[in-house]
């Protein structure tokens, strides 16, 4: 499996993800946002955590400009694999591949903790090596996590069968806890919590290797 | 010629920091403030010949996320 992990000014979960992406036998490559292309043959792009561009103007609204954003989009019209988290998640959702939008934590406090989550679907390859209604915990750190859509998106999220993760104990206003959406193709998928940092025993957790794993075996096999 | 971008959330969109706003007003003393909706005023300053649909474009494009967020645009001299 090929992954590329994109890298704007104020990333600073790349590395992480890479290194996730490494553990689960992956073969990664580091992007810079002004690339115009992803290397050959990538199967998953990686838009990780962190404040990209400051959160200038809104989290995201900038690096979804980039050069590198293009060619991410139409890696996704192709069918291709995409894994935002956190910024990753707000700039995905900032070019329109993910539906709604993520506002200030509705506390207005940066909300940073572990964090429970319920899997709500198996049905994705990020998803399918946990149980339904599986709970697990994983680390968040955001200001801006509180996701907003509208009444036919939502209405479509849920017939769809779309909502990878809620919150338990809903940290930042997020409507009906959720905590991460996939795309229609079920292949883009966006989060706000880390499973990036909850891959090695040394994280003090690995309620996200299932996540990785379940991609590669995937995404090998494919 | 300058235009002024007025970008404010949506109605029904709940705003956690207009809201705080109220409340610290509330606690400063001042009564009977009802509502409190916060956004953001960005000024262009644009080469003779931009249009007001080319303003429109960028306010879609990119200054204003339409998912939440409406937006205005005055044009001035």
């Amino acid at each position: 499996m090929k992954a590329a992990v994109l890298v704007f000014p104020g990333s600073n979960c790349d590395r992480d993800l890479a290194v996730a992406f490494r553990a689960a036998g992956a073969d990664v490559s580091m992007v810079w946002h002004k690339d115009m292309n992803l290397p050959e043959g990538v199967d998953i792009v990686g838009v990780p955590g962190g404040f990209s561009y400051g959160d200038y103007l809104r989290c995201g609204a900038i690096a979804a400009q980039s050069p590198i954003m293009r060619a991410v989009a139409d890696h996704a019209t192709r069918g291709g694999y995409v894994l935002g988290i956190c910024n990753g998640f707000q700039v995905l959702c900032e070019t329109r591949l993910l539906p709604g939008a993520l506002m200030r934590n509705a506390g207005l406090k940066f909300v940073c903790k572990m964090q429970r989550l319920q899997v709500e679907t198996t049905d994705s390859v990020y998803t399918s090596g946990y149980v339904a209604g599986q709970q697990i915990t994983v680390p968040i750190a955001h200001h801006d996590g509180n996701y907003v859509i509208d009444d036919a998106g939502l209405a479509a999220l849920r017939d769809q069968d779309r909502i990878a993760f809620t919150y338990l104990d809903n940290p930042n206003g997020s409507m009906v806890d959720i905590a991460g959406v996939l795309s229609a193709n079920r292949r883009v998928l966006g989060m706000m919590p880390h499973p990036e940092r909850v891959v090695d025993p040394a994280h003090g957790g690995m309620d996200g290797a299932p996540l990785f794993a379940g991609l590669t075996a995937a995404l090998v096999a494919a | 010629m300058r235009a002024t971008v007025t970008v404010m959330l949506k109605q029904g969109v709940l705003d956690p920091q207009g809201e705080a706003v109220r409340h610290a007003l509330g606690a400063l003393g001042f009564e009977g403030v009802q509502g409190v909706r916060q956004g953001k005023v960005i000024e262009l300053d644009l080469a003779d010949g931009t249009t007001e649909a080319d303003v429109t474009a960028m306010c879609e494009k990119l200054l204003a996320n339409t998912v939440i967020e409406s937006y205005r645009v005055e044009l001035g001299k």
